[in-house]
């Protein structure tokens, strides 16, 4: 009679504990609990740190809510990408229903434990971002726009803005400045890896600017946004939370940000095919440690401020 | 036949078990710490949310534990 509950024949694969923690992307949890970390020490005010600790952590909760719900709607186009289909959902290892009740419930909890742990403004904001996440990026335009990622950026980009009002209870020049850093970062960030992954887009049906205007357009693209993101990263050295530290770092980054940019531009499909997209490959990888490096001095001046030598004293 | 849990199956959901156990217990712990720190930390606050509210304060300087 017990023998029925261990024939697994007629079951669907049963999740494991692990299957669940990739349904909250863990990576990307990884990069929100950093640049909220970096927000919330960069505001002139300090928290206690188990509140400190207990925000961040919901905040992660809440960005890990916001991915179990992405990838219960996408778990269609999931399927399809070579990138994504081992995902719990596609892969058969989690339920649908599972996914979107998990992301739900999960969701309603990050924001009540975040307002009863800080306030009410970052629990606002992180209410808002897992709505702007789930809601604008994944049901709307990620599927109608090749704007997508541009728009859907903000998403990725208001962690730190939690960070600090986590520690003011509101939300200043710096925390938009921070959320404008990885607003603006995104689409070169993304559109350089399209440019040498967009075969996966393309058959998910997706529209990435490579797909639905060329790559040349997409090449204009990640020039011009650098172009925009430059004097923005630079000039946050001159505000609260930069320094002599940010501004060395912000301008080397910067100019070899703007070099890479200029180097895609300048060459066309053919020259890229030849060398098997060198060059975009080592812009995106320069992507990553732009804006690693970008908070990590924004840190720094943080840390150096009790000793009298962060900021521009 | 033995009622041990000998099949894989059984090893996932003692796994997922464990897991949520542990995130139950760390949960138990961080609302205790917060807690805690919450009420210690002598703000004026109300009891229901534990938010401190300046505008509580009468005369400008933060009352202890009211």
């Amino acid at each position: 009679m017990t023998d029925a509950s261990i024939n697994t024949h007629t079951l669907q694969p049963e999740a494991s504990f692990g299957d669940y923690v990739a349904l909250l992307k863990p990576r990307v949890m990884s990069l929100v609990v950093f640049t909220a970390l970096v927000g919330l020490l960069a505001a002139p005010v300090g928290v206690h740190p188990m509140i400190g600790f207990a925000s961040i952590l919901f905040i992660a909760v809440g960005a890990g809510a916001s991915g179990a719900l992405n990838m219960w709607w996408d778990a269609d186009i999931d399927a399809v990408m070579k990138r994504t289909a081992k995902r719990p959902v596609p892969a058969g290892k989690v339920e649908p229903g599972e996914a979107l009740a998990i992301g739900v419930a999960l969701s309603g909890f990050a924001v009540v434990m975040l307002a009863l742990a800080s306030n009410l403004v970052a629990a606002g904001l992180l209410a808002f971002t897992i709505l702007f996440y789930a809601v604008v990026y994944t049901m709307w335009l990620k599927r109608w726009t090749p704007q997508n990622i541009v728009i859907g950026g903000a998403a990725g980009a208001f962690p730190p803005m939690i960070g600090w009002a986590v520690a003011t209870g509101g939300i200043g020049l710096e925390s938009v400045l921070m959320f404008l850093l990885i607003f603006m970062w995104t689409p070169p960030h993304f559109w350089a890896l399209a440019l040498f992954m967009n075969a996966d887009y393309e058959k998910a049906g997706v529209p990435m600017l490579t797909v639905t205007h060329g790559r040349r357009v997409t090449r204009n693209h990640v020039l011009a946004y650098t172009v925009l993101l430059a004097p923005l990263a630079v000039g946050t050295a001159f505000t609260s939370i930069g320094g002599p530290v940010y501004l060395l770092t912000s301008v080397v980054l910067n100019a070899l940000f703007l070099l890479g940019a200029w180097r895609i531009w300048r060459r066309d499909e053919e020259a890229a095919q030849a060398d098997k997209y060198k060059v975009e490959k080592s812009f995106f990888g320069l992507s990553l440690l732009y804006l690693f490096l970008h908070f990590g001095a924004i840190l720094m001046e943080a840390a150096l401020r009790p000793y009298g030598l962060g900021g521009w004293g | 036949m033995s009622f041990r849990a000998t099949h894989e199956l059984h090893r996932r959901r003692a796994g997922r078990n464990i897991g949520l156990a542990l995130v139950l217990l760390a949960f138990i712990a961080i609302v205790f710490g917060l807690t805690v720190v919450k009420v210690t930390s002598g703000d004026p606050m109300q009891a229901f949310d534990h938010v401190p509210r300046p505008e509580m304060a009468t005369d400008g300087t933060p009352a202890q534990g009211d």
